[in-house]
């Protein structure tokens, strides 16, 4: 039955096959009479989506025309602005700051990308039947992850110094002289992205796990009898099955990444010299916007990344066809 | 050609009208608006019967127990004015305000630093006190002059301190015996400090502690140094980073990182100047008389004492104190104008004073913050005002605050030479000006 619905050979009527292309999947009431078609119903869809909408619309929608529009005009630090077109965006391209804050960027997206494997990996471990303690475990690792961003960057800030921190304590202990984490260009945004990649492993474990918990556990049962090590059950079944959830993770940590500020901002501090060096696009947009009192250049920069958001998780997307199991 | 509208006649038709008192104060508000031509007083004391609900917002928590024992002697005078304060951590209160502002609902009053009131002043933001000042209700002289000029806005005033700060150099004396360094006395130069911070980081190193500490920030550290070799950071819309003169006050603090007597600018990054001196690692911390709140419970208090600045081509401190502003969009201006008023009188200055958490700047009301630390020899940062200058600002000065962070420390640090990155700077800055 599973496989049949899956395979278009065997497409039997009209309506699965409008429901395979997307179209309405509720063409059939359970009696099998004929739904009637959407637009006889008249206004009242429309007000049963209207809560969620408005909310939509009022603090998403809204929000990015204004900043569209604002982002073509010169705008003062209280609001009176004028439209000056695409002047904003033309200085925003020749601006070094942007590629600066664009590359450390992508360093920390890299950096907390690096979480995902390793949270398949502890996920699968948490998943052992018979594993003593589970819950427990779960807790610890999705701690990180509640606690407040802000909290998480004080503690670190005091772990990373360079003179008493616990870090570099515990690196001299076997012999490595470690760097000033926070107040060092080269390793500024490599400092943050650890705390990153910690604080955002808990989610990627608790989402892989439910992911893991739909697998169904005759799989590993006749990989076993046909002799498959736990290696290569891991390799053959759980990795392929548990794509959907990867893509999931994957998709919000990429998001997430790119927006990065408060962890940033509040291990390295607003006074830090390396900022210039070591900024995010977010802080970059922050710096432009609430520092420098420049509302249109920083709705430009919001643009910008919204746009690469948009082109990054677009890529995703087509990308999940080649590597992501239909389940 | 002082207007006097008769109070009586005020307080009568505030009575008979009982409920609109309210609008009538607006209206009275409305008249010491910027305007200027219609009315020559422009402001009266209003009716101690009238009724308002009115907020005041702050950024120091450390404050709010002075602040409530000046609103409950405010509150005997007008019992009919509710006065919420709303305190707001610094790191948020500007971003809120200005969003508040961007929308006009600034709260009525409100606490205002020497950076912003050219950015809100010259956009309409507050009121001017032109009408209080004409009144006679704040006098002006009664204030460092440097900080009243610091809230004058194109010649028009808009406020007057309610504290004052400057900046003197905290010194551990304890470290001073422990190194066998004569702790220095009365004036002394340049090379003078240079020399005793050196040589305690010399003789104290086993012990990794260090003679003085580097610069970060302007106000506590290079505006000094810029200000007592001659020079100065703005004037006229222009920088005066270009000039030999704040190279010199820049290249002081170079100087000190390269001799070994200050931790690296890494080393202050991590861990800030004021730590190091807590920590009782620093010899000699440059720091505002606000620093005094912060040894209050710590045991080395008890080996701190206060240097005057060293003095180059002459003798200068920064200066700097917050304002009480009303704002311009207030609908009970009528009522924050009480507070404001009272707020910068002398008993309500003394109150702050003798809570101990500033030093108020009403002329006459400072005894008590000297007491507090009776063998710290505070009066250092009472002695400054004499020679004191205001800490420099513009009508944005933030555009170019982020500069100066940005791109001093690579010549504290020697990454750079002191003379390339001032003229870098200077140029930059020069753009961020003409912008205003």
């Amino acid at each position: 039955m599973t496989t049949s619905t899956h395979d278009p050979r065997v497409v039997a009527s009209p309506e699965v096959a409008a429901a395979r292309q997307g179209r309405s999947t509720r063409s059939r009431r359970p009696g099998g009479q004929r739904r009637p078609p959407l637009r006889r119903d008249g206004v009242w869809p429309w007000l049963f989506v209207l809560p969620l909408f408005t909310g939509v619309a009022v603090f998403y929608l809204w929000p990015i025309v204004n900043t569209a529009y604002l982002s073509m005009t010169r705008s003062g630090p209280f609001g009176g602005s004028t439209f000056i077109g695409f002047g904003n965006f033309t200085e925003l391209v020749a601006d070094p700051q942007l590629y600066t804050s664009l590359g450390n960027t992508l360093v920390y997206t890299g950096i907390v990308a690096l979480g995902i494997p390793i949270a398949v990996y502890v996920a699968s471990l948490l998943n052992l039947p018979g594993l003593r303690f589970a819950q427990f475990y779960r807790v610890l690792f999705f701690l990180p992850y509640v606690a407040m961003p802000t909290a998480i960057a004080m503690v670190w800030r005091v772990m990373f110094n360079g003179d008493f921190g616990l870090v570099n304590r515990a690196l001299g202990v076997v012999g490595v002289d470690g760097p000033y984490w926070v107040s060092d260009s080269s390793t500024a945004i490599v400092a943050v992205a650890i705390v990153g990649l910690w604080s955002s492993l808990g989610f990627s474990v608790i989402v892989l796990g439910a992911g893991l918990k739909t697998i169904p556990p005759e799989l590993y049962e006749a990989a076993e009898l046909d002799g498959a090590s736990t290696w290569r059950q891991f390799r053959s079944i759980t990795v392929p099955l548990l794509t959907p959830s990867i893509f999931f993770v994957t998709i919000i940590t990429v998001i997430s990444s790119f927006q990065l500020f408060d962890l940033l901002y509040a291990i390295l501090g607003s006074a830090n010299p390396v900022l210039p060096q070591s900024m995010s696009l977010v802080y970059l947009f922050y710096r432009e916007g609430f520092v420098n009192n420049d509302k249109g250049y920083a709705a430009a920069v919001a643009m910008v990344i919204f746009l690469v958001i948009g082109v990054v998780t677009a890529l995703q997307f087509r990308m999940q066809r080649r590597w992501v199991q239909d389940v | 050609m002082t207007r006097t509208p008769a109070r009586g006649a005020t307080r009568a038709a505030a009575l008979a009208l009982g409920v609109t008192l309210l609008a009538a104060g607006c209206g009275n508000g409305d008249d010491t608006g910027g305007e200027g031509a219609d009315s020559s007083g422009g402001w009266t004391e209003p009716a101690q019967d009238l009724a308002a609900d009115i907020t005041y917002s702050v950024w120091d928590q450390t404050q709010v127990a002075a602040i409530d024992e000046n609103l409950a002697a405010f509150n005997e005078k007008y019992p009919n004015i509710d006065v919420t304060v709303n305190v707001t951590p610094w790191g948020e209160y500007w971003t809120k305000l200005q969003t508040q502002a961007s929308s006009d609902t600034l709260p009525d009053l409100f606490w205002m630093n020497g950076p912003n009131i050219g950015l809100y002043a010259s956009n309409g933001k507050i009121e001017p006190i032109t009408g209080e000042v004409e009144a006679g209700a704040i006098d002006p002289a009664s204030y460092p002059s440097s900080l009243v000029d610091l809230y004058t806005v194109d010649g028009t005033q808009y406020g007057v301190p309610k504290d004052f700060d400057t900046i003197g150099i905290w010194t551990n004396t304890a470290l001073f015996d422990k190194a066998g360094v004569d702790l220095p006395t009365g004036d002394w130069t340049w090379q003078e400090f240079q020399d005793t911070a050196a040589e305690i980081s010399e003789k104290l190193k086993s012990d990794g502690v260090y003679g003085a500490a580097g610069g970060m920030d302007g106000q506590t550290t290079y505006y000094n140094t810029i200000f007592q070799a001659g020079g100065y950071v703005v004037e006229d819309g222009t920088s005066g980073y270009a000039t030999p003169e704040d190279q010199a006050g820049i290249q002081f603090w170079t100087d000190l990182m390269e001799s070994g007597a200050s931790p690296s600018m890494q080393q202050l990054t991590d861990t800030t100047a004021d730590q190091w001196f807590t920590s009782g690692k620093l010899a000699m911390y440059w720091g505002g008389s606000w620093f005094r709140a912060a040894l209050q419970d710590e045991a080395l208090a008890k080996d701190v004492t206060v240097l005057p600045l060293p003095t180059d081509e002459e003798q200068a401190t920064v200066i700097h104190g917050v304002a009480n502003v009303v704002a311009a969009s207030s609908t009970n201006k009528e009522a924050a104008q009480a507070l404001q008023v009272f707020l910068a009188s002398k008993d309500a200055q003394q109150q702050q004073g003798d809570a101990g958490s500033v030093i108020p700047a009403f002329t006459g009301t400072q005894s008590a913050f000297t007491a507090s630390m009776p063998d710290a020899n505070l009066q250092v940062f009472l002695d400054a005002v004499a020679y004191a200058k205001p800490l420099p600002v513009s009508n944005n000065s933030a555009a170019w605050n982020a500069l100066e962070t940005d791109l001093l420390p690579q010549a504290f640090s020697g990454a750079k030479p002191v003379d390339q990155v001032t003229a870098d700077l200077a140029k930059q800055m020069d753009a961020a000006l003409a912008e205003e």
